[in-house]
């Protein structure tokens, strides 16, 4: 798992209290993993926090799963 | 309409001085004091630099941490104290009506943390403004009671009261009048405050509100005491059940007390400091005695909001006296917050939850700390100084005052 992903996952882990073998590339923030709107929210700014990255509104809204998430960061960065 | 008699059915305590209802109760008696020094940060450059803080409070012990996360302390204190009472009232949650149970709660501040660090964060950042999602709904002080009722379904009425230190005897009037007028048949009612951060103790500070007997914390809330200076600040939280009587009856429920009615007013003089001849509170004990008519004869104990400062427990003895005449040296007076501190919007449930205690145990409560009397005080009275006191106690009376003047009053009496 590259650093970014193993970050990524962390930071999911620790927002959305689930446990570590639910996080996998294909689950979706909201219909797996048990978030709501706020929660969502919250995780797209620890991204920020977390890669120093800055994550536009348009485009935190296709980030609904670990992959996208960790894709759109790789790409980022 | 014909009003509907309302009953105590649970209690739940969260307090500096126990963790639970009979702990709460059980330091109550032995006259333990809460005060210690401030754990939560460092007071170096605070005036005051102690408290009375909860003590061994795991919240995941209580909530799970994704949950608890997104709430604040006063929040998390709400949810534990409430459960407590649901679980003592022994209701059945499968059975009530939940559209018929409210949740009217009292909080002063609210999530005082929760604003503070996110203010912080902010002034430590480059100007971004980059909030919590959390931050709006942690901190708004209505959150407890929604906090509630999205645990348990209940649908009844949902809201917080806020009037400063009077918060949750507010909240209390309001649970009362709510179930007399048939709006609902149980409202889970109380109040709590985490207020005890820099925020908190930096503004109270600097009114000069709080004693700084920084070298014996555990005797600086001293109630009518000679050398009192100034209030301890205090957190937590207290949960009523109350209920209908006959839904109570009905169910076999255990009955604490009857809540006998209530009383408002306002001082209309000072955002904080009390009337000297205490009108308002005149005004409070006699609305309530009316409301729950009662006649001064029939009050066997007081248990007051006496703060420990200088101006506020002379103007509530003078108006004591002023109410009940001759019959005030025959109650029985007394200061839990000489051992609790002063818990702010949860001060007036705990206190109701002491005085409800008094009449199922027949004991008061003492106010500790008194070494020195003070000569504006009437000698007369029975203060309950220093060692509780065993005396039957038909009705109680709990009174809360709240910075802007707002002044609430609840009777309780033995059914």
């Amino acid at each position: 798992m590259s650093d970014i992903a193993s970050r990524v996952k962390a930071i999911i882990v620790d927002k959305l209290g689930v446990d570590e073998n639910e996080v996998v590339a294909e689950a979706s923030f909201t219909n797996d993993l048990g978030a709501d709107s706020l929660d969502t929210v919250e995780l797209i700014m620890e991204f920020e926090k977390e890669f120093d990255i800055q994550i536009p509104d348009d485009q935190a809204e296709n980030i609904a799963t670990v992959g996208q998430a960790i894709s759109y960061i790789e790409a980022a960065k | 309409m014909e009003l509907k008699r309302v009953v105590v059915t649970g209690l739940g305590a969260l307090t500096p001085i126990g963790n639970t209802k009979d702990e709460y109760w059980d330091a109550l008696i032995n006259g333990k004091s809460g005060a210690a020094p401030i754990t939560y940060f460092d007071t170096e450059n605070f005036k005051t630099k102690f408290a009375c803080e909860v003590k061994n409070f795991k919240v995941t012990d209580f909530i799970d941490r994704k949950e608890s996360r997104k709430m604040d302390k006063f929040a998390q204190y709400a949810m534990v104290a409430a459960d407590e009472a649901i679980n003592d009232s022994g209701l059945n949650l499968d059975e009530v009506n939940k559209l018929r149970v409210g949740v009217i709660w009292g909080a002063g501040i609210g999530g005082l943390e929760t604003f503070q660090q996110e203010v912080l964060n902010y002034a430590e950042g480059n100007g971004s403004p980059r909030f919590n999602p959390f931050f709006i709904p942690k901190m708004i002080a209505d959150i407890a009671p929604a906090n509630i009722s999205i645990k348990h379904g209940f649908m009844g009425p949902n809201y917080t009261t806020v009037s400063a230190c009077a918060s949750s005897a507010n909240a209390l009037f309001d649970a009362l009048n709510s179930i007399r007028l048939g709006y609902t048949d149980v409202v889970v009612t109380g109040g709590s405050e985490a207020a005890v951060t820099i925020a908190g103790m930096g503004g109270f500070n600097a009114m000069h509100a709080l004693s700084t007997r920084n070298e014996s914390p555990e005797t600086a809330s001293r109630p009518f005491d000679g050398n009192r200076d100034g209030f301890v600040l205090g957190e937590g939280a207290g949960a009523l059940i109350l209920e209908e009587y006959e839904h109570a009856k009905a169910r076999g429920a255990k009955i604490y007390a009857e809540v006998a009615g209530g009383g408002l007013s306002s001082d209309a003089y000072h955002m904080t400091a009390p009337h000297p001849e205490g009108l308002g509170v005149v005004e409070v004990m006699k609305n309530c005695l009316e409301n729950a008519g009662l006649k001064p004869e029939d009050v066997d104990h007081i248990n007051t909001h006496g703060t420990s400062t200088p101006l506020g427990d002379v103007a509530e003895l003078k108006a004591i006296s002023k109410v009940f005449g001759g019959h005030a040296k025959n109650i029985n007076i007394n200061s839990t917050k000489s051992m609790t501190g002063h818990l702010l919007g949860a001060a007036g449930a705990i206190e109701a939850i002491a005085s409800i205690l008094a009449i199922e145990h027949g004991i008061v409560p003492p106010t500790i700390n008194h070494t020195t009397v003070d000569e504006n005080i009437d000698a007369e009275l029975n203060l309950t100084l220093n060692k509780a006191q065993k005396r039957e106690v038909n009705v109680a009376m709990s009174n809360t005052f709240g910075f802007g003047g707002h002044n609430a009053c609840v009777l309780f009496k033995k059914i």
